[in-house]
């Protein structure tokens, strides 16, 4: 077998010599007779273990990064749009309000919070490209490997905040970093050693400090 | 032979003829599915989906008896029972223990013969009685792979029965030798061959190739006469599975075969028909061209020196 295939390339033009040596490969694979082969090829596939996936007897084993469903921490949502906005087809919707916290030392400055009323996304209208999880900026978005969620009408699919939440619980934890990978970005700052301040910058330092306010 | 034991022969061969074919169906789904990595039936019955051909059989109850308008009707409903009866005939005649079969006649490898000849008929009369393109042009088909492939079936048979000395069934396996094997090899080939063809099955489906003919003579039927059809494929697969092994591997003859004579019998059948499922599994279907040739080129000068063989052999007292 190993000696047709340079033969197929000599006697084949330049231009195509793979489909040849590849139909010669597919001809002839061995002595015996291509219908011989037939039976031998499925009598060593009977002796094998099945690849039939037994699903609702059976769960899969699902990678951790697969796109079942999208989950919501909603704690870490500042209702800032984004996803809504970069979704491709506009299946998140969002509202919310503005809440005056007052403040917390007396003739402190009173601040205003963004609070989440509703965050649903339409699984119907869903693609599932995952772009609203990598724009959010707070992380209250993740990918869950949880896939049974159909339903018998189509606009059941319109998941709200309760339900995105409870599929949380389903967010597998993030995969482990490669080997002699670099750290996490937090990881390096919280190691970083506080910085030595030299005795010389200090008058400057405050200096500098003032320059930006007297900008603005 | 009193009433009472026809009644209790005919009850047995309806009932052999009725589970039998149901095993090989069932044998054809299992082994398909692990040649092809997969599980094939596992819920019906709870235990392997043993009984998904039952549950088959009872959807095919509930279905429609449609006839169509244009149909010869009486040859449409007619036609299941000519292509399903005579292999309960067929399966009658075969032996299946020293001194026992459910009808023992003295030429009962004729009668098999003739048996299986008439149960293809039903194919053609199917085809014909349905007006309907496809089937018709299946049951031609089926009648020029029927022309062809009944000369090698014959021929091979009558190989072993000149090498038997008789036309029984019965007294072949008898005199059955362990060196036929050899001797018969090239007859053993060909009947296997012709009874693939015969029944219509992969690679010799060119009669029903549902990719060209729809399902060809079988187009119009619905419910239980289309059930009756597959049945009579089963039941076709029995017969001939059987009669290879009585005639070629010695049916009964094994250790202890006094007690479990049958059980060789049945044994070797069931090997044969894997291996005519095995065929089906893995082999693409012949072009109407290939399988003319195959059976006037190959089949039939291979059983013709089969039978010059044989008589060779007799006359030298092998």
């Amino acid at each position: 077998m190993s000696e047709e295939q340079p033969e197929a390339e000599v006697a084949e033009p330049v231009t195509r010599p793979t489909p040849q040596a590849r139909g010669k490969r597919g001809k002839a694979p061995g002595i015996l007779p291509g219908i011989i082969q037939g039976l031998v090829t499925t009598a060593k596939t009977a002796m094998k273990p099945t690849h039939t996936a037994e699903y609702p007897d059976v769960q899969p084993v699902l990678p951790p990064r697969s796109r079942g469903v999208i989950a919501l921490l909603d704690e870490n949502c500042t209702s800032c749009m984004l996803c809504a906005r970069e979704c491709p087809d506009w299946c998140i919707y969002i509202d919310s309000h503005k809440e005056t916290l007052p403040a917390t030392t007396p003739g402190g400055r009173e601040r205003q919070r963004n609070v989440l009323d509703r965050f649903a996304i339409d699984f119907s209208l869903c693609m599932y490209c995952g772009i609203c999880v990598e724009v959010c900026p707070f992380d209250a978005l993740f990918w869950s490997p949880e896939f049974e969620y159909a339903e018998l009408d189509i606009r059941d699919l319109l998941h709200e905040k309760p339900r995105l939440g409870e599929w949380m619980a389903t967010v597998p934890p993030p995969p482990a970093l490669d080997e002699r990978a670099a750290e996490p970005a937090e990881v390096v700052a919280a190691n970083r050693p506080p910085r030595v301040v030299r005795p010389g910058l200090a008058a400057r330092g405050a200096d500098a400090g003032a320059e930006p306010g007297g900008e603005a | 032979m009193s009433v009472l034991e026809v009644v209790l022969r005919a009850a047995s061969v309806l009932a052999a003829f009725l589970v039998l074919p149901l095993l090989v169906g069932q044998a054809e789904h299992k082994v398909m599915a692990h040649m092809q990595g997969r599980l094939g039936p596992m819920y019906a019955g709870g235990f392997h989906g043993w009984a998904q051909l039952v549950a088959d059989g009872a959807k095919f109850i509930q279905k429609e008896d449609i006839v169509p308008a244009r149909a010869d009707k009486r040859l449409f409903r007619l036609a299941p029972g000519i292509a399903l009866v005579p292999y309960m005939v067929a399966l009658a005649t075969v032996p299946i223990h020293p001194g026992v079969a459910a009808i023992d006649v003295p030429a009962s490898a004729i009668l098999v013969l003739v048996a299986t000849g008439v149960g293809a008929l039903g194919t053609l009369i199917a085809g014909w009685a349905s007006a309907n393109k496809y089937a018709l042009i299946g049951a031609l088909r089926s009648a020029a792979q029927l022309v062809s492939y009944e000369l090698p079936l014959v021929l091979a048979v009558a190989s072993i029965c000149l090498a038997g000395g008789s036309l029984s069934l019965a007294t072949l396996t008898d005199r059955w030798q362990p060196h036929w094997l050899l001797w018969q090899l090239p007859g053993a080939v060909v009947f296997l061959v012709a009874a693939v063809a015969e029944l219509q099955r992969p690679p010799f489906d060119a009669p029903v190739a549902d990719s060209e003919l729809v399902m060809g003579p079988w187009t119009e039927y619905t419910g239980l006469r289309f059930a009756f059809f597959l049945l009579a494929e089963y039941a076709g697969i029995v017969v001939l599975s059987l009669l290879f092994a009585v005639l070629w591997l010695g049916g009964w003859h094994g250790p202890w075969s006094d007690q479990l004579g049958f059980v060789w019998t049945l044994a070797k059948g069931f090997l044969v028909a894997v291996v005519i499922l095995w065929l089906r599994i893995a082999w693409p279907r012949l072009r109407e061209d290939q399988l003319q040739r195959l059976a006037w080129l190959t089949l039939v000068p291979l059983a013709l020196l089969q039978l010059g063989l044989t008589g060779v052999g007799v006359v030298m007292g092998w």
